[in-house]
This record gives C-alpha cells, sequence and structure tokens, in this order.
C-alpha cells in the first residue's frame, strides 16, 4: 500500500508554557449529534508525551459535536513503524470507523517531531497524513493542528482547533465585580490572564494575525479603547483626549480599527489607523450607532443602530456610504459579527430573552440558535461554523459557550472562573 | 518504515511571558496637557481623576442626592430629577473648587455596547441639565458605565429601576 505522499510540514510558532496539565473536562449541552463517527485515538508510541497529545486530539474531536473518540484509555495500540500502517482488521474489530495514529520524536534541536496519520478503517486506507515540528513545551499545538486535520478532511470544513480564545474573566459580586481579560488555547487550557482587574475591562477582540487584541479599557473613568500587543503586554491607548470610545474592531487587513465614539449623547462609529492618528467619522444619524464589524473582505461594515426607534441592524460601506437597514424580524437585533467566511451574520437578537441568531449577510431570514436567558456577544470560529457567546443564567453567573451553525450540541468553555465577551482567534500558523 | 515528512522550514519561536505583564503608561499623541508618570505628555481627558468622599457627603447632604433615575431604555429627566439636578447645581455653584463626573448606568437588559451609549446619554442628560441651571460646563464631565457598575443585584424590577441612573461624582 502506498501511503499518500505528505503535503507540507507545519512548523509551529508557540507560546512557551510550563503547563502539562490535561486539558480541562468541557460538557456538550443541548442538540444532536449527527453522523458521529467513532473514531479510535490510541497513544502514540515514541515519546511519553505521545500518550497526551492523543488525549487532547480525542478531547477535540468530541467538541466538535461530530465524533465519538475512543481511546486513549481502554483500547490497544501500535508501534511506531505500525502508524503509517496500522492492523485495519483490529481496529475494525474494536468499533472505530476511523483511526488517528503518529508518533512523537525529539529532534537533535531539542525540538519534537509529531506524525500525525488519519485513517479510514472501514475502507483500510490512509487518508491524509502531515508531520508538525515544535517546540516541546508546544506539544499541545501539534495535536490540536492532527485534530484540525482529522476534523477537516472528514467533514469538509476549514480547520479552527488550532486557536486561541481571549475573553473577559469575571469574579466577585456584580455590584463590585473584577474584570481581567484573558487568554487561553480553545481547549481550555495555556490560561493567564493579560490584565490586573483594577480596571473595567470589556470586549477584547483579536486582530487578523493573532498578535494584538483591541479591547476596551478604563481611563479618567471613561470607557477607552486600547490595543494591547499579546507577547510583549505593552498597550496603547487608541484616541487619546478624553474621547469615550468603546467597542473596537480591527479591519480585516489589520491597518485600521473601527469604534464607537459617544459625544453629546449621540453614539457614532468612527474609524482610525491601528497605529492612531486622526479618526474617520463613518456615521452621524441621531441615534446609537455601535457593535461595528467589517466583512472579510474589509469593503462593508455591518453595525448595530437605533435610530429607527429600536436597536437593529444595518449595513455600510467601508467609508460610510449606503447605510441601510438589514435586520425586519420581530425583536431588536444588536451586536452584529461578520462571518470568516463572509456568508453569515451572527448577533444577538433581543426579543424577551437574549439570544445568539446567524442570518445571510445578502439578507433574509435570521436562524436562532440559542435558548438561553441573556446570551449576548457573538463571536465567530474562523472557519464560520462555530459561534462563541457568553450564556448569564438568570441570577447566575456569565459562562462561554460554543455553537455550532447547523444545530449541533453546544460546548460550554471550560474557565477558571465566570467568562464574558469572547472573541476567537484566527487559526494559528 | 517511516518516510521522511518534513520540509525544511525555519521556526519562529515566539515566547510569551507567563508571568506578571508589564504595563507601561498608555501612550497618547497630543503635545499640550499634564505630564504623566513616565515623564510623558498626557493630554486633558487622560489623567485619571481621584474621588472626594467628604465634598461627596456634602453634596448629598445638602442636595438631597447625587443620583437621579430614569425609565426603561429612557435618557429624558422627568420632575424629580430636574429638581435633584437643580439642587446639585445649587451645590456646585456654592463650591466652586471642585468638579463633577456625570456618570450614566444602565440595567442589564441591554446588550453591552448599546448601555453604553444609553449611559452616555443619560450623562449628558443630567449635565446638560446642569449647564442650564449656570454651572459651567468647564467642571463637568460626562462618562458612562454601561451596565458595568449596578448597585443593585437582582433581576427584577426594583433592581433594574435602581439601577438605571446618572450619578454626579465630584473629583479632583
Amino acid at each position: 500500500m502506498r501511503p499518500i505522499v505528505m503535503s507540507f510540514a507545519f512548523v509551529l510558532a508557540g507560546t512557551a508554557s510550563a503547563q502539562d496539565a490535561p486539558a480541562p473536562e468541557f460538557e456538550l449541552v443541548g442538540g444532536s449529534v449527527k453522523q458521529a463517527v467513532t473514531i479510535a485515538v490510541p497513544a502514540m508510541p515514541g515519546m511519553a508525551v505521545g500518550r497526551d497529545i492523543a488525549e487532547v486530539i480525542a478531547s477535540d474531536l468530541r467538541s466538535t459535536g461530530r465524533f465519538t473518540p475512543i481511546g486513549p484509555g481502554g483500547i490497544g495500540s501500535y508501534a511506531q513503524g505500525q502508524a503509517a500502517a496500522p492492523a485495519y482488521g483490529e481496529w475494525r474489530g474494536a468499533g472505530a470507523g476511523a483511526l488517528v495514529t503518529g508518533f512523537a520524536e525529539p529532534r537533535a534541536d531539542g525540538r519534537l517531531t509529531v506524525a500525525c496519520y488519519l485513517h479510514d478503517v472501514t475502507a483500510g486506507r490512509l487518508l491524509a497524513n502531515q508531520g508538525f515540528t515544535v517546540g516541546q513545551t508546544d506539544w499541545r499545538r501539534a495535536a490540536h493542528k492532527c485534530a484540525d486535520l482529522v476534523y477537516s478532511r472528514l467533514s469538509g470544513q476549514g480547520a479552527y482547533l488550532d486557536t486561541r480564545v481571549v475573553y473577559v474573566a469575571e469574579s466577585g459580586p456584580k455590584t463590585r465585580r473584577t474584570k481581567r481579560i484573558a487568554i487561553m488555547d480553545s481547549d481550555g487550557s495555556n490560561h493567564r490572564y493579560l490584565t490586573a482587574g483594577k480596571a473595567t475591562v470589556t470586549m477584547p477582540r483579536f486582530s487578523p494575525r493573532g498578535d494584538r487584541l483591541v479591547y476596551t479599557g478604563t481611563l479618567a473613568r471613561k470607557p477607552r479603547v486600547f490595543v494591547l500587543d499579546i507577547a510583549s503586554g505593552r498597550e496603547r491607548l487608541l484616541v487619546p483626549g478624553g474621547a469615550i470610545t468603546f467597542a473596537p474592531r480591527f479591519s480585516p487587513d489589520g491597518r485600521r480599527i473601527v469604534f464607537s465614539w459617544a459625544n453629546n449623547g449621540n453614539t457614532d462609529i468612527y474609524v482610525v489607523n491601528a497605529d492612531g492618528g486622526v479618526p474617520q467619522r463613518l456615521t452621524s444619524a441621531p441615534g446609537a450607532d455601535t457593535s461595528p464589524s467589517y466583512s472579510p473582505d474589509g469593503r462593508r461594515i455591518v453595525f448595530e443602530s437605533d435610530r429607527s426607534g429600536s436597536q437593529q441592524l444595518y449595513m455600510m460601506d467601508a467609508g460610510g456610504s449606503g447605510q441601510r437597514r438589514i435586520s425586519f424580524g420581530g425583536g431588536r437585533y444588536a451586536s452584529p459579527v461578520w462571518s470568516p467566511r463572509g456568508d453569515l451574520i451572527a448577533f444577538t437578537r433581543i426579543a424577551g430573552t437574549f439570544n445568539i441568531g446567524v442570518m445571510s449577510a445578502s439578507g433574509g431570514a435570521a436562524r436562532i440558535l440559542t435558548n438561553g436567558w441573556q446570551d449576548e456577544g457573538p463571536s465567530w470560529a474562523p472557519n464560520g461554523q462555530f459561534v462563541m457567546f457568553n450564556r448569564i443564567a438568570r441570577g447566575g453567573g456569565s459562562t462561554l459557550y460554543a455553537v455550532p451553525i447547523d444545530g449541533g450540541p453546544a460546548r460550554r468553555m471550560p474557565t477558571p472562573q465566570d467568562g464574558s465577551d469572547p472573541s476567537w482567534s484566527p487559526l494559528q500558523s | 518504515m517511516r518516510k521522511s515528512l518534513f520540509l525544511g522550514i525555519a521556526a519562529v519561536a515566539i515566547v510569551a511571558s507567563g508571568c506578571a505583564r508589564r504595563t507601561p503608561p498608555p501612550e497618547v499623541a497630543p503635545p499640550i496637557g499634564e505630564v504623566g508618570p513616565g515623564g510623558e505628555q498626557v493630554a486633558p481627558g487622560d489623567v485619571e481623576l481621584t474621588e472626594l468622599p467628604a465634598q461627596q457627603a456634602d453634596l448629598i447632604a445638602k442636595a438631597g442626592s447625587d443620583t437621579v433615575y430614569f425609565g426603561t431604555d429612557e435618557y429624558l429627566l422627568d420632575e424629580s430629577a430636574k429638581a435633584t439636578l437643580a439642587a446639585q447645581a445649587r451645590w456646585l455653584l456654592a463650591n466652586p473648587n471642585v468638579r463633577a463626573s456625570i456618570e450614566g448606568h444602565a440595567d442589564e437588559r441591554g446588550t453591552r455596547e448599546y448601555n453604553l451609549a444609553l449611559g452616555e446619554r443619560r450623562a449628558n442628560a443630567a449635565r446638560d441639565f446642569l449647564v442650564s441651571q449656570g454651572v459651567p460646563t468647564s467642571r463637568l464631565l460626562v462618562t458612562s458605565w454601561g451596565k458595568e457598575r449596578p448597585v443593585a443585584i437582582g433581576s427584577n424590577e426594583e433592581a433594574w429601576a435602581q439601577n438605571r441612573r446618572a450619578v454626579t461624582v465630584l473629583v479632583r
């Protein structure tokens, strides 16, 4: 049998981390699992970390809602030399329709080589394989890349598991809430705080390359937009001079930041160079215009406005022209976010409860995806198939969830404290 | 048999510190204003404010309240609010050495961004009324906390009504 020739290798630039703990548990809530593939994920031979890698792959695949992983515990194993050509009959016997094998090896330069093979057990053949070079402490990246290979090959969707999430970690009583920006891998591991918690912080959003955040902090008792470099921790006030600025987002090319500016009882949308400068005003209607989000081609912006008398969704060209309403269903509509695929817009609909929905970017009926009491703050996975949001239970705390747009089960994101305002990073390279 | 799996690609290692993050003061562009802790120029409006608890207590005692309230999704001042603000204005005119940050808040039944805008509308309405009573605009700042700082916990009408407010906070 000829294995498929490998396409290319990833050399992953990761964050050094001392965490070796297993990924936190998560729960799937509601929905139904469609056509879940039973996939065996035995421990990878070669190094002890091979079992950890398999655990993360299995956890990632379970989180997609499309797989029933078995292993690494409780199932058989294989030798390193068999990774490319396993005994398919044994795995059929274990009830698996698919199988993930591989191996981990140390390199002379101290890094790791991790190989990943996806097999169709039923047909008895290799479907895809890829290899990765990672720093020793970045083995999780290799596991997420391998899980992405499996997920995308079998679902036909783009990858999304090798991503990070930034969000606001909340603690304390609601009258004196401590809010800190936190960042973690998409499975909850490698969690750390980026701000100290003295100032109120909300709505952090990744830059298109995932290297910076823009968020709404507090300075001189006002909401202010800050730009933060994730690796260094350095941050900068975007619009100086006491302006009330909030709800910022990067443009898809990372060169501009669109945001809201409240002044004299009116809130409008402005855009400014990400490095600072004179903001350009995009809207001027009386009313609260806020929550702007660019289309992935950077040519249009979706936003919310109550200029009609209630919060509704509007679209305009990136320069501010052609402003027109796009939401017409019952209820109020807020916090729109354009999918990275360009086809859909996610939003919060307010109709008694707050719920997350999606609508076609070219207009059309909205589909509501969640049924909580107060679900808000949607953020897209980079493949446009999942929306993360925060859910507040009535009288309760705030929890992050990710819901697939096809109606499958939502996944509760594991966070050490309450969480709100999630932002999903682009796919890491 | 293991095939050669890798192309040679240079690795770029990015090391992110897991330790406490340094927080340098924000960089600001305008050359006028005060000098910040690092010696940099800080624009007017970007200098941190200090609350004045003793004067705040005196304002509340003499004006009756430092807070006015609003209806759901509203930012109009009713007669009770105007009366309170008029009393605050008299206090401010009698105490010319302090500024006030007029701070608008919203209840939890709005989305986060919209509530920031709504809070600003409320604070702006209160500020405009104080100005109409003779308080110089230069002594008044306007801000919004959205739904971030409720005074009442509870998902009921009573709590929501307490949170829809504009507070006159004395500052230096």
